[in-house]
């Protein structure tokens, strides 16, 4: 089958690659009809993420239709449309019990590169790495799907595929960001990045009752979509106000925002001067792995008392992480990979209910040939791109 | 959540391990002086303050050879108690001495150059002697005994019954822990366990249960004539919370140098903490998932000699045969949807 494999620092190639194998007996085959390309992935692409490897099959956000199923799959018979959630979770540990789903205790084969890194391993994820698994991703004609009868959702309405694509990773991701500020009446939620996934974090805090919530971007055509199809009431346009920080002050009365979500990560274009490049030469020499500037923004920014809710990616470590005014003001930070299989359910049934449709994120649809091509345009954000979407 | 711990036999063996990284420095040292005397004899004599002329260049290279000899015996030949090889050493600083203060009479270059050099080879051979010393006056500590002693901890969401019935059949344990290939229970409290060895080889001895309190504790012990002296606990604890069961496991071998010791340390690994906690992340996997999980990087699944060699997150080439498959009594929970 054809597969976009990494074939060194910002570079993928669509490769020939071996059919996918049931390799334990609670595992389905997917024949994948839509897969997207993630932010996330820009940062394996870019080379931040430690253990990637040539020919790793990268892709975790996919849907598709079932091929073939394990002995112990009896939820999933071929032919079955699925959309499958971006972490690999057994269902059956304390986590996955307790609904920490990306907290999987048994899903990745290679715990202890992680716990080394990081005291415990996370799930394992579809083509996102050595350290979370080595699992062969889904930017591919077909995948293996670990733990079938856990994960994937069956999706049996007359949706298109983009419909329900993003219940995969990006939807549940903003959505969780937005469920993490506890959004109570009359509350201001700012978003540190207007992506996919701010988006979505956008939409859902209005979902979940947001006064107002405020989208922070330099892209002028991400900070439109926010207002017009996310519903983001106001928006800094940081190209334009780099004091971000102050300008959320003057829009909130001096309070700050009651909740800060950071749909960033580690990759920040901007920051003040002199720290900014600091640390894009810290991070270029690879001596630390992130330029966490909107995460110390929305720590400097959020009310005393506040939320800080982490949606963003970081991988390994921060430098100047502002510790005393996190204490000090007492702020509260959440933050983990989406439990997405806790989301699947309630946020199909908000889509059934037309309160969202998520396709408003797609703005490239591509051969799953073009995925070089995909990951440039993505990356260099050319014509207004937003989000990738690969048809195999 | 597990401690390594490598110990020594008795006191005299505490600090068995600073000598040898001593030896080694100073060999490398040996190394790092070899190479620009023989390399480059002219600019290192130079460098020394010392006129290069056809005699001085021939000495040099000389003199490289012989930090090389020294290197070799060091690091190599000798090793792990390089007695004869860090005397020479001090005998070679001692006629190095002599060399330089010669050349201070007749090729003197820069006096401060050349100074800074006989400090240099006075330091070393200050170094070397006492090296040398420490080596000749203990021999026991480098060729005493140590422990392997391993503890490793997991959580596993399961009654105790249910562990500790698992873990009571020793029969079970290749299942999850790597470097067995059978144990087959002999007779009452006996086992015969067989193991993986180096070259292809397995490794056999004899065991006893030496305690076994129900749902609470199980230990075992190699018996007399093993090439390998072991023995083991895993101590079952309920987690709180209504989580299931802790699991407490404990290795023990004895590795006395030789052929015995080397067979130790190959069986439990170049990491043994980390070769006993995959084990219990495998028990984990097939206690709470019904096997052990593969990824398409790790298709047998988590191993620690692995990790160092992944294939590529590709499909496989070829079809993996479903290994535990074929096993009985894996008492999985099954799937829960």
């Amino acid at each position: 089958m054809k597969a976009t494999v990494f074939s060194g620092r910002n570079s993928v190639q669509v490769e020939n690659v071996p059919d996918p194998k049931i390799l334990n007996k609670r595992d389905a085959i997917v024949k994948i009809t839509s897969t997207a390309i993630c932010g996330s992935d820009l940062h394996l692409y870019d080379g931040y993420i430690p253990t990637v490897k040539r020919g790793d099959i990268f892709g975790h956000e996919f849907m598709g239709e079932v091929t073939d199923v394990g002995s112990e799959v009896s939820n999933l018979k071929p032919g079955d449309r699925v959309v499958v959630p971006f972490p690999i979770a057994c269902g059956n540990c304390n986590a996955c019990a307790s609904g920490l789903f990306a907290a999987c205790e048994n899903s990745n084969p290679n715990a202890k590169i992680a716990e080394k890194l990081m005291g415990h391993s996370p799930c394992g994820i579809f083509g996102y790495s050595h350290m979370m698994g080595g699992y062969a991703g889904g930017q591919a004609e077909a995948a293996r799907v670990p733990f079938a009868d856990v994960g994937p959702l069956k999706i049996e309405d007359d949706f298109t595929d983009e419909q329900v694509l993003f219940l995969s990773d990006v939807f549940p991701t903003g959505y969780m960001g937005a469920e993490f500020c506890d959004i109570k009446p009359g509350d201001v939620i700012a978003v540190w990045g207007a992506g996919p996934v701010g988006q979505f974090a956008i939409a859902s805090a209005k979902m979940l009752g947001a006064e107002r919530v405020i989208a922070i971007d330099e892209y002028d055509y991400r900070l439109r979509m926010a207002t017009e199809k996310a519903g983001a009431d106001e928006v800094i346009d940081f190209g334009i106000r780099p004091d971000v920080v102050e300008a959320l002050n003057e829009m909130t009365g001096g309070r700050g925002p009651d909740a800060c979500i950071d749909a960033v990560g580690m990759e920040a274009t901007h920051g003040h001067g002199g720290l900014h490049a600091y640390d894009r030469v810290k991070q270029a020499a690879r001596i630390q792995t992130e330029r966490p500037e909107a995460l110390r923004q929305a720590i400097l920014a959020c009310r005393p008392g506040g939320i800080v809710s982490v949606m963003g990616v970081y991988g390994g470590f921060v430098d100047k992480f502002p510790a005393g005014a996190f204490v000090n003001k007492g702020l509260t930070l959440k933050t983990g990979q989406c439990h997405v299989h806790r989301y699947l359910k309630p946020l199909l049934d908000r889509i059934r209910g037309g309160e969202i449709d998520p396709s408003f994120i797609t703005t490239h649809t591509m051969s799953l040939d073009d995925a070089p091509n995909g990951y440039e345009t993505f990356k260099k954000k050319r014509d207004d791109c937003m989000k990738v979407v690969l048809k195999p | 959540m597990s401690t390594p711990t490598v110990n020594g036999a008795g006191p005299a063996t505490g600090e068995g391990v600073k000598p040898d990284r001593l030896g080694t420095a100073l060999g490398w040292a040996s190394v790092g002086l070899g190479a620009p005397l023989s390399i480059a004899p002219e600019a290192t004599l130079e460098a020394i303050g010392i006129e290069p002329d056809a005699r001085s260049r021939a000495i040099a290279l000389g003199v490289g050879v012989q930090e090389y000899t020294a290197a070799a015996g060091i690091l190599a030949i000798e090793r792990p108690r390089p007695v004869f090889s860090l005397w020479s050493r001090v005998v070679g600083d001692l006629a190095h001495l002599g060399l330089l203060t010669a050349a201070w009479r007749t090729q003197r270059q820069s006096a401060p150059r050349l100074a800074g050099a006989i400090a240099f080879v006075a330091g070393c051979a200050v170094i070397d002697t006492f090296a040398a010393v420490r080596f000749s006056r203990e021999p026991e500590r480098q060729q005493a005994p140590a422990d392997i002693h391993v503890r490793a901890s997991i959580t596993v969401r399961a009654p105790r019954e249910r562990v500790y019935s698992y873990w009571q059949d020793f029969g079970n344990f290749p299942e999850f822990m790597l470097h067995l290939e059978s144990v087959e229970t002999t007779g009452e409290r006996r086992s015969h366990w067989k193991a993986k060895g180096p070259a292809g080889k397995s490794v056999e001895w004899d065991a006893e249960t030496t305690e076994e309190r129900p749902n609470e504790l199980i230990a075992w012990r190699s018996l007399e004539g093993a090439d390998v002296e072991n023995s083991g606990s895993v101590r079952f604890v309920d987690a709180p919370g209504g989580r299931g069961t802790e699991i407490h496991l404990e290795l023990r071998a004895r590795t006395p140098g030789g052929r015995a010791g080397q067979l130790a340390a190959r069986l439990f690994g170049e990491e043994p903490d980390s070769q006993a906690r995959d084990d219990l992340r495998r028990f984990k996997q097939v206690m709470e998932t019904g096997e052990v999980v593969r990824s398409d990087g790790t298709v047998e699944g988590q191993s620690t000699a692995r990790l160092l060699k992944q294939r590529p997150a590709q499909p496989p080439e070829e079809e993996v045969r479903d290994a535990s498959a074929d096993r009985a009594g894996t008492g999985a929970e099954g799937s829960q949807s």
